[in-house]
């Protein structure tokens, strides 16, 4: 379960003074669910799902992520988190196996639970043939699958994606697309955030347009087609966007 | 506070860093190889380029003299230098080391000298100049010789004794032990590479661990990780002091590996202090050395760890760190200069003070209460620097500086 309630994040930045990258973004998501984030660059998608995987800490405002507040209980809620992004990269002198291994020691996983939970991981994906060669001699593909097995070896209820198909090929895009929705017939919560109209549409259940900071518009892909009676959600985004800056 | 984790990270980062080929070279190639190589292989060099120069017989030109033949005769009958005939533009020839030096000899030398006159005898050189010097040496060396054998003849003459221009002899000995004597030369040496090795040691782990981590995005997933950052930064920091230590450690004892070997080389070289050059160090004194260095080793690789980390790229973190390098070699090398010696308030002075009074402990002398202070003020400085790279690793905006 993610709760955000009132999150807000302010940089300050030399030239432009203090912006607001985040402004009081309230939403909340549930276990079997896919929560996407749909922004243009520079939104504040990324920094509202680092905030919930408690990479930055909120200016204003908690979220409560799998039961556990973001502020006060980050390495708890750290515990109970996939974070998965196209910035997550691998060590690249590490092997597959002590890239894994590595995190799930760091989790606290005692060693043979260890062991097989990063066998059975590594069998569903189909890695073995790879396991053992380092992390920067790895297609794209199979990197991917090294961050998939990174996220899931402490086996969290909580997966959070930051345009986890961003540069990826068709291919491995579908890998990681297939890998989001499995993680909801498992009955994890899931939230990711995209500006790919055509993978929102796709996956989620319950879709958020962010703009500027702020949380403009919030539905099922049918409540938002009736709310602006558009059948395209891109067109939809567009109506949002406009209709919020034209009547701020 | 979790031992665990920070012994997780810090296994890691030790199998990271030992298959990244730029830390392996700064942490075990350069002490192991290049260190011995350089330093003694300049040694050698030099006494050799000495030694050649010690051997030949210079080119010198003789000018005027022509009504002394037998000044002449005596200074061509030399054969440690090689007169050669009076050309005008002398001058020029010594400046282009066509010859290397000119002895000026006074019209009517020999006569002057006869009638008690005061002539002058002028040798020109080029100073600075190796082999110039070494001419001039000679000449000079001959003229004394020609002075006293003419106060003799006088003197004789006149029905004296010879032994009356030198009333008694002046001699040297030397009452300081060897290991005072060598301390003393070469003792400001070692802990001044000790230090500069921890440095060059720490400064590449430093800067993979942090600004590379950004660099190659890892960063983002090191922290969605449980491990708390205070963790994560000592368990860099560890390594980056791991580092730090093994290439001086490898430094120091190759070193003295290559000394060893060398021993008979230089001895052969140093011919002429051959009794008190010997490499005479204790070795409880290398490990006091490494006691005091110790903290500066926890100062330099927190410092360097937590400079790095406010770099977003390799090549940032070099350009903060270079100046960096200047600033700790500076102290060092002021503490290898004769005459620098430690009081109360350069004990106080980072890196300066540890090369100061590990100069002392070569010599074998233990300043206690120096020591104590000094290990205790470097202690205070590494503490600082820890908690501003834990204090640099909780902060958002230098994680995420882009």
């Amino acid at each position: 379960m993610i709760k955000a309630q009132q999150l807000s994040k302010r940089f300050y930045d030399k030239k432009r003074g203090t912006i607001r990258a985040v402004d009081s973004v309230s939403f909340h998501c549930e276990p079997g669910q896919i929560y996407g984030l749909l922004g243009a660059n520079g939104a504040g998608k990324t920094t509202t799902l680092r905030m919930l995987a408690t990479i930055l800490e909120p200016t204003e405002g908690t979220a409560l992520v799998a039961g556990y507040d973001v502020v006060r209980q980050a390495e708890k809620v750290r515990a109970r988190v996939g974070f998965l992004s196209t910035a997550t990269a691998l060590y690249g002198r590490l092997t597959a196996q002590e890239m894994v291994e590595y995190f799930g020691r760091l989790h606290g996983i005692d060693e043979t639970l260890l062991e097989r939970r990063i066998e059975e991981i590594f069998r569903r994906l189909e890695m073995q043939e790879f396991c053992d060669r380092r992390c920067d001699q790895l297609s794209t593909g199979m990197k991917q699958k090294v961050s998939i097995a990174r996220t899931l070896v402490h086996d969290p209820p909580v997966m959070i994606f930051d345009e986890p198909t961003l540069g990826l090929d068709v291919m491995t895009a579908r890998t990681i697309v297939a890998f989001i929705r499995e993680c909801r017939t498992q009955g994890k919560t899931v939230i990711f955030s995209t500006h790919v109209m055509s993978e929102a549409e796709k996956l989620c259940d319950t879709i958020g347009v962010i703009h500027n900071g702020r949380l403009l518009a919030e539905g099922t892909l049918a409540e938002l087609r009736a709310r602006y009676g558009q059948q395209e959600l891109e067109e939809i985004f567009v109506r949002v966007v406009e209709e919020k800056t034209r009547r701020p | 506070m979790s031992l665990r984790n920070i012994g997780i990270v810090y296994r890691k980062e030790l199998t990271d860093s030992l298959r990244d080929r730029r830390t392996l070279i700064s942490m075990i190639v350069v002490p192991l190889v290049l260190m011995p190589v350089t330093t003694i292989g300049i040694g050698v060099l030099t006494a050799k380029i000495i030694g050649q120069a010690m051997k030949e017989a210079p080119l010198v030109m003789a000018l005027g003299g022509e009504d002394s033949p037998g000044v002449m005769e005596k200074l061509r009958r030399l054969k440690t230098i090689h007169v050669v005939p009076a050309r005008p533009d002398f001058a020029n020839l010594i400046s282009d080391k066509k010859i290397r030096a000119a002895v000026e000899i006074p019209k009517g030398f020999e006569e002057a000298m006869g009638r008690g006159e005061l002539p002058t005898v002028q040798i020109d050189i080029y100073q600075g100049e190796l082999r110039s010097t070494i001419a001039a040496q000679r000449l000079e060396q001959f003229f004394r010789g020609l002075r006293d054998a003419e106060v003799r003849e006088r003197l004789v003459a006149r029905g004296l004794s010879g032994s009356l221009v030198k009333p008694f002899e002046i001699t040297e000995k030397n009452v300081a032990s060897p290991e005072k004597v060598f301390g003393n030369t070469f003792g400001a040496l070692l802990p001044y590479l000790v230090i500069v090795l921890c440095l060059t040691g720490a400064m590449y782990p430093a800067i993979d661990l942090t600004a590379g981590e950004k660099e190659r995005g890892t960063i983002e997933t090191i922290l969605c990780s449980p491990v708390g950052r205070t963790h994560l930064v000592l368990g860099k920091f560890l390594m980056v002091l791991t580092a730090s230590l093994a290439t001086s450690a490898l430094a120091t004892s190759s070193m003295a590996a290559t000394f060893l070997g060398a021993r008979e080389v230089l001895a052969g070289l140093a011919r002429d202090q051959s009794n008190t050059l010997r490499a005479a160090v204790h070795p409880s004194a290398i490990l006091a050395i490494f006691l005091m260095v110790l903290p500066i080793a926890v100062l330099l690789s927190a410092g360097l760890l937590a400079i790095a980390l406010f770099a977003k790229s390799y090549k940032e973190a070099q350009s903060y760190i270079s100046p960096l390098m200047l600033l700790v070699i500076l102290p060092a090398v002021v503490a290898v200069l004769p005459g620098v010696e430690l009081n109360a308030r350069l004990a106080l002075v980072p890196v300066l003070n540890t090369s100061l009074v590990a100069k002392e402990i070569m010599t074998g002398t233990y300043h206690w209460k120096y020591m104590a202070l000094i290990f205790a003020s470097s202690c205070v400085y590494a503490a600082a620097a820890i908690f501003l790279a834990v204090k640099m690793f909780q902060r958002e905006d230098v994680l995420f500086r882009t």
